[in-house]
């Protein structure tokens, strides 16, 4: 297992740093039409064990994060600055031998689309097999007997028989697991699920986030769940991240992220979706506009062009400055101009919540 | 068979304006043959939908809701003769359009338009945007007043959609303007009835919530109906009066939305309303979660019965050997299973004698 102790010796070497670590990250791609900001400086920590919900719409840069932690980003075409660590390695300067012996063992990834991330030529079995020799000398009856109960984890019926089965013939549920399966068969420490539930039924995906939940704290997993569903956030997550154009615009634990939302942005994702709590004839306030072309962001705010609250910050700072992300709370920050007082006040309810204040 | 409650519009809320019946559909049939590769011989039948009744009012929605391969988009499609039904009969407009010749339906179609899921692939690349949206007149022969491109401008001002882009094509606009288009193009004809496929599942939730509103909009001002499938339960909730809950083809229970989501009667509703996440972390926990074991059976191979009894918890003997009809529990709620669940308050009508 040359990938952990890569891991643990660049690891020992420095100071207490969090399993998961991204300090400004940086990730640009150059068009024909210019520079696309892809990420724009995004920061978080992530310990084993714990679940960090990045949500936001596409062209938030959520995916592209995900994938600069997996190292999936060509060198060639994508520039990458700032740092990611894994297990104390930094992903943005480490040799490609590296990254490549990582992942698997260290970190797996999880796909919205299972069909798509299966081999169609190869029985799921086969599939697993490779997954699990491509990191280590392991007979292949061994790979798959592992195969197997790796599988019969993860819920497949008659798991010994469907392990030679072609992906087509699992349904869309059985697929996801069978991607699971794949992606924790060597008992990665991190596991990234970019939208893992968002192709299923609601069954299905209450199935499926249980699973997740299950494994995580059979293997102390730390998750980067990517979604934009807020239900799956509010169920699963330990601490939230929102990003906007790039960057992040909030982030602190899901409770604080819920009952006290302190950015216009967030308040427009909570008063989007219906609330099954609510009344049903309770018109939705979406948020006006689209998102910004992260070729031409606007100057000042990113978010300015569509929020309705720029009038209560003074001068026209909105348009003009790009504010930081400050504190709201410990653990808790936004980047927005709005006083602390004004961001209470002027907070929209998240749903399900019409008693908390 | 007929039941009262879906003749009849039954108890509901004030702000439904009650109309005429738009859509009226009867014993509905669409079976697709199972052909062997070789010689081409069918040799099953996959029952997509089997034995729908459903009327449909003007200004009224309905919501088709159910998993992927239960039907829905399938019973949308038969119903606007997009797909050729097996069995039944279809009313539109209070015509019988069950057997009418493709020719024969394109008037019938200025009643009846759809909306489809993907704002990607149901619109011409290489039509612009005015040609798009006025197309539906040209098919039908129409001069709309004051001329093509002021209609298409004042339908694209309505949507929301910038009327200077008459000219553009289709590629540049983002999915929620596509979708605008298409909601542009369905409305052109002033039909009475709009079939809509899924029509935010490929949207962001912000732009869902712009595309919700004016469809809801657009109902009010031109009193339209909405036959709405999707599989987000909060979405059809917020938007339908009525919602139909399908199941491998057939409906499972019908009701309003208010009772469907306070007191679900099929234990197959009970179990798809139980998966929904909880919309807030403090209330974690607070649910007893119904989880269905296995998956969806071959709708070419219904299991006998019930065909929801292999992942009932409620299941008995009964249920392998008599189908349960979709029957009236209480009015306005139609349930297709021997053993309903208790009705929950507020109930301000007579309780249920099932």
């Amino acid at each position: 297992m040359t990938a952990q102790s890569t891991g643990q010796v660049a690891g020992a070497g420095t100071t207490k740093r969090a399993f998961l670590e991204l300090d400004e990250l940086k990730v640009s791609f150059q068009t024909e039409d210019g520079i696309v900001r892809a990420v724009d400086g995004v920061s978080f920590a992530l310990e084993r064990g714990r679940t960090m919900a990045i949500v936001g719409e596409s062209g938030s840069g959520k995916s592209v994060t995900s994938q600069a932690i997996m190292g999936l980003h060509s060198r060639r075409a994508a520039k990458i600055s700032g740092h990611a660590w894994v297990d104390g390695v930094d992903i943005v300067t480490a040799p490609e031998a590296d990254i490549r012996a990582l992942r698997g063992t260290q970190m797996a990834m999880i796909f919205q689309d299972p069909l798509s991330s299966l081999h169609p030529f190869y029985t799921v079995g086969k599939q697993l097999v490779e997954a699990v020799q491509a990191h280590g000398e392991v007979p292949k009856a061994e790979a798959r007997r592992r195969a197997v109960t790796m599988l019969d984890r993860v819920g497949i019926p008659n798991a010994a028989r469907r392990v030679d089965d072609y992906p087509h013939s699992f349904s869309g549920g059985m697929r996801q697991r069978a991607m699971i399966a794949m992606a924790l068969i060597n008992n990665p420490a991190l596991l990234i699920a970019d939208e893992p539930t968002t192709a299923l039924d609601v069954t299905v995906q209450a199935q499926i986030l249980e699973l997740i939940r299950e494994l995580q704290v059979e293997y102390n997993m730390a998750i980067v769940l990517i979604t934009h569903d807020l239900g799956v956030v509010a169920e699963s997550a330990d601490d939230v991240t929102v990003m906007y154009g790039g960057r992040v615009v909030e982030r602190g634990g899901v409770d604080e992220i819920f009952s006290r939302p302190s950015m216009p942005y967030t308040w427009g994702l909570m008063s989007s979706v219906p609330d099954m709590e609510a009344d049903r004839g309770k018109r939705l306030e979406p948020i006006p506009g689209q998102p910004p072309s992260l070729i031409n962001l606007p100057k000042g705010c990113v978010f300015r062009p569509r929020c309705a609250y720029a009038q209560h910050v003074p001068d026209g700072r909105c348009d003009t400055e790009r504010p930081d992300l400050t504190p709201v709370d410990e653990g808790h920050d936004a980047r927005c101009f709005l006083t602390l007082d004004q961001k209470r006040t002027l907070a929209v309810k998240a749903p399900g919540t019409e008693e908390v204040a | 068979m007929t039941t009262p409650n879906l003749t009849d519009a039954g108890p509901r809320g004030a702000s439904t304006p009650v109309g005429d019946v738009v859509l009226r559909v009867r014993g509905l049939q669409k079976y697709f043959p199972i052909q062997s590769s070789f010689l081409r011989r069918t040799i099953g039948q996959v029952k997509a939908v089997e034995n729908i009744d459903l009327d449909v009012h003007a200004g009224e929605t309905v919501g088709l809701v159910g998993e992927s391969g239960c039907g829905k988009s399938t019973t949308g499609r038969t119903m606007l003769r997009l797909l050729d039904p097996t069995g039944g009969s279809i009313e539109i407009d209070g015509r019988d359009v069950t057997h009418l010749s493709m020719r024969q339906m394109v008037p019938v179609r200025r009643s009846a338009q759809m909306i489809f899921q993907d704002p990607y692939s149901s619109l011409n690349p290489r039509h612009t945007i005015g040609k798009i949206i006025s197309s539906p007149w040209e098919v039908q022969g129409v001069n709309p007043e004051g001329g093509v491109k002021k209609s298409v401008q004042e339908l694209m001002a309505r949507v929301g959609l910038n009327p200077e882009h008459y000219n553009r094509f289709p590629a540049e606009f983002s999915g929620g303007q596509r979708q605008r288009i298409g909601i542009a193009r369905a409305l052109a004809l002033r039909p009475k009835l709009i079939v809509c496929d899924e029509p935010v599942s490929a949207l962001d939730v912000s732009i869902q919530a712009q595309v919700l509103n004016l469809l809801e909009d657009l109902q009010n001002e031109f009193n339209l109906a909405y036959v709405f499938i999707a599989h987000d339960l909060s979405v059809v909730r917020h938007i339908a009066d009525r919602i139909a809950v399908m199941y491998l083809g057939r409906v499972m229970e019908i009701t309003d939305s208010d009772s469907l989501y306070r007191s679900p009667r099929h234990p197959y509703t009970k179990a798809l309303l139980s998966a929904i996440p909880l919309p807030h972390p403090s209330m974690r926990g607070q649910r007893e979660r119904i989880v269905l074991t296995g998956d969806l059976p071959s709708p070419s191979n219904p299991p006998s019965g019930c065909v929801f009894r292999t992942r009932c918890w409620k299941a008995q003997d009964r249920c392998a050997t008599e189908i349960p009809p979709l029957s009236e529990v209480s009015p306005g709620t139609s349930v297709a299973c021997h053993f309903p669940e208790p009705a929950k308050e507020p109930v301000s009508f007579t309780p249920p004698q099932a």
